[in-house]
């Protein structure tokens, strides 16, 4: 359903995505790792139009949607998360999630009746009058998913949505973003919590300074000799290996 | 929209309609309408300003042009002064997209966008004054033709049932978008422009619609002024003194509410009158109260005078309640 077809990211001399290919078919949780900095999320803003690629083309159910505003993908049907939080801070849970709901519910009952059934899954249902300025960090976390969810997307883009979560949150969450997959919604998810990423991917793509390195199941990526020098710098590799068999 | 969300706008507007009822002195009714006049422009300052957090600091802009567009349209083209209030209107909303266009879509926000509204203003200002279409810095003067269908009455108080019917529109208006997608996506792109963007908000749209509607509401202002005087001139239909005026009732009675504006317009002129009763010989001393005011506003009550009297309700019900406060917005 997308394709990510050699798209690259110049910052001034900067290469922050370096001709990256991507695919995804409908269904399913798909991992995208990599150390800080590797143009994750530079790459998530290009898929849902907030940055203009320098070069390769980006399809989404077969229409090249490379040159569209961010508003027309999400009508498309990619919702998206931010990984620095930005709720409507002068707003309610509510009124935040409701935004989200207007995309496919023009009238104000049905957006509304929209949004709390979204806070509810969650696990927003008791905070709904409250101002999203005072949210916690997790409750944030969680308003970021659930107004991208009021959109009903068809791919969502989960940037980070479990840091700074504690593990008792995280457990809390990984259930919510299995519940979102069982629906049919295809999630490509950002995440650093490893355990989460064995947990919930069946398939993972690693970007390290901008490339693509390494695509495949969870268990065998992180067994690969580029992903962990890629993570632990060059040679850490061998180094392990030495390590082990010392042990061993 | 429920009851709720239009009975107050009711019992204010019938309170309000009942005045000249009781108050007939002409120095009065003067003042109200003025007042009026300027709570309706303010209103539409703050569809801009208070809903889509787009501050202009030009609305003389869409207020002249009210102005001079029906007084014009009187003048040179014989057109009937209702039709000139319809056209003024249609014109205000005209060149609100316009100026929208020109700054939203290269991305002008904030300070900036204040600016180039301030320019626009500036511009018509200094065009208007030069040019003898306009009639230069004579000014226009409207034929005195005191009939109905001259949009001109006897009765100052038919005036200012004709300016308040409008200004309880507006506050319908602001309620409707308070209460609509529209609304919440003008909110939205207040509050976050790429949040907003994420969920499929077009914001360019959505900001254009508000500078339209924003421009029309102030433009009718312009026109009624101009209609209610008699008299125009560059420096009053495009001077600062009113883009001045727009931007501080909304700020001063609680910005982005329905209300604000005619309570800041109420509170502005109010406050303005009894300094002039009190120090009439001291020249600007209602700008001096106006400023006075806008400091304590700024200090004391960042939501406008409503919001301060939410806060205060919000606070008594938690003494008595003894609970965790609840911070509603919905009444607003
Ligand atoms: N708007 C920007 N301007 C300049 N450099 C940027 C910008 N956004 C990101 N970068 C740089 O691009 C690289 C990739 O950043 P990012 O995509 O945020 O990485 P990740 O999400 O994988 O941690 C980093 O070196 C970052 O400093
Ligand atoms: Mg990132």
């Amino acid at each position: 359903m997308l394709a990510v077809d050699g798209v690259s990211k110049r910052f001034g001399g900067l290469m922050a995505v370096d001709s990256a290919t991507l695919s995804l078919q409908p269904g399913g949780i798909i991992g995208l790792i990599g150390p800080n900095g590797a143009g994750k999320t530079t790459l998530f803003s290009m898929i849902s139009g907030f940055i203009a690629p320098t070069d390769g083309r980006i399809r989404f159910e077969g229409t090249d949607i490379t040159a569209e505003e961010p508003h027309r993908r999400a009508e498309r049907g990619i919702g998206r998360t931010f990984q620095i939080v930005q709720p409507f801070a002068g707003l309610t849970v509510c009124e935040n999630i409701a935004v989200g709901a207007y995309l496919r519910h023009a009238k104000r009952a049905e957006a509304t009746a929209k949004a709390r059934e979204v806070a509810r899954r969650v696990g927003l249902g008791s905070e709904l009058d409250r101002p999203a300025g005072g949210l916690t960090v997790a409750g944030r976390k969680r308003l970021e998913l659930a107004r991208a969810l009021a959109t009903e997307p068809k791919l969502l883009l989960l940037d980070e949505v479990l840091a700074g979560l504690n593990p008792s949150e995280i457990r809390d969450i990984i259930p919510v973003i299995r519940g979102i997959r069982d629906e049919g919604v295809t999630i490509l998810m950002i995440e650093h919590v490893m355990q989460a990423v064995m947990n919930l991917c069946e398939r993972v793509y690693v970007l390290a300074q901008g490339r693509m390195i390494a695509e495949g199941p969870p268990t065998v990526v992180c067994a690969d000799t580029r992903v962990i020098e890629a993570y632990l710098g060059h040679g850490a590799a061998a180094r392990l290996k030495a390590e082990g068999a010392a042990h061993g | 929209m429920t009851a709720r969300d239009l009975i107050p706008i009711a019992v204010l507007t019938i309170l309000a309609a009942l005045l000249p009822l009781v108050v007939t002195s002409s120095p009065v009714l003067n003042f109200l309408v003025f007042m009026l006049i300027v709570a309706l422009g303010a209103q539409g300052w703050n569809i801009l300003g208070g809903f889509g957090g787009q501050f202009s600091f030009g609305h003389a802009a869409f207020f002249g042009t009210g102005a001079y567009v029906t007084a014009i349209l009187q003048l040179r083209y014989g057109v009937n002064a209702w039709a000139g209030l319809v056209l003024a209107t249609a014109a205000g909303g005209v060149v609100g997209w316009a100026i929208g266009f020109l700054s939203f879509r290269s991305g002008l926000r904030g300070s900036y966008f204040a600016l180039v509204t301030l320019a626009f203003a500036e511009v018509f200002r200094i065009l208007a004054n030069a040019a003898s279409f306009t009639g230069g810095a004579a000014g226009l003067l409207i034929k005195l033709d005191v009939r109905a269908a001259n949009l001109q009455f006897d009765d100052r108080a038919v005036f200012y049932w004709l300016v308040l019917a409008f200004v309880a529109a507006v506050l319908l208006l602001t309620r409707w978008i308070q209460r609509s997608r529209f609304g919440a996506q003008l909110v939205a792109v207040r509050e976050n422009e790429d949040a907003a963007k994420a969920l499929g908000v077009d914001s360019l749209k959505v900001k254009l619609r508000a500078i339209a509607l924003s421009g029309a509401v102030t433009a009718l202002s312009g026109c009624l002024y101009a209609q209610y005087f008699l008299y125009i001139d560059a420096n009053i239909a495009y001077g600062s003194w009113i883009s001045v005026e727009l931007l501080l009732a909304p700020i001063i009675g609680g910005v982005g509410t329905v209300f604000g504006p005619v309570v800041g317009a109420l509170t502005l002129h109010g406050l303005g009158e009894v300094a002039k009763q009190f120090a009439g010989r001291i020249p600007g001393i209602d700008l001096i109260v106006f400023g006075g005011v806008l400091v304590l506003a700024v200090a004391f009550a960042r939501g406008g005078i409503l919001g301060l009297l939410e806060r205060l309700r919000d606070r008594g019900r938690g003494i008595m309640a003894r609970g965790p406060k609840e911070v509603s917005h919905a009444g607003r």
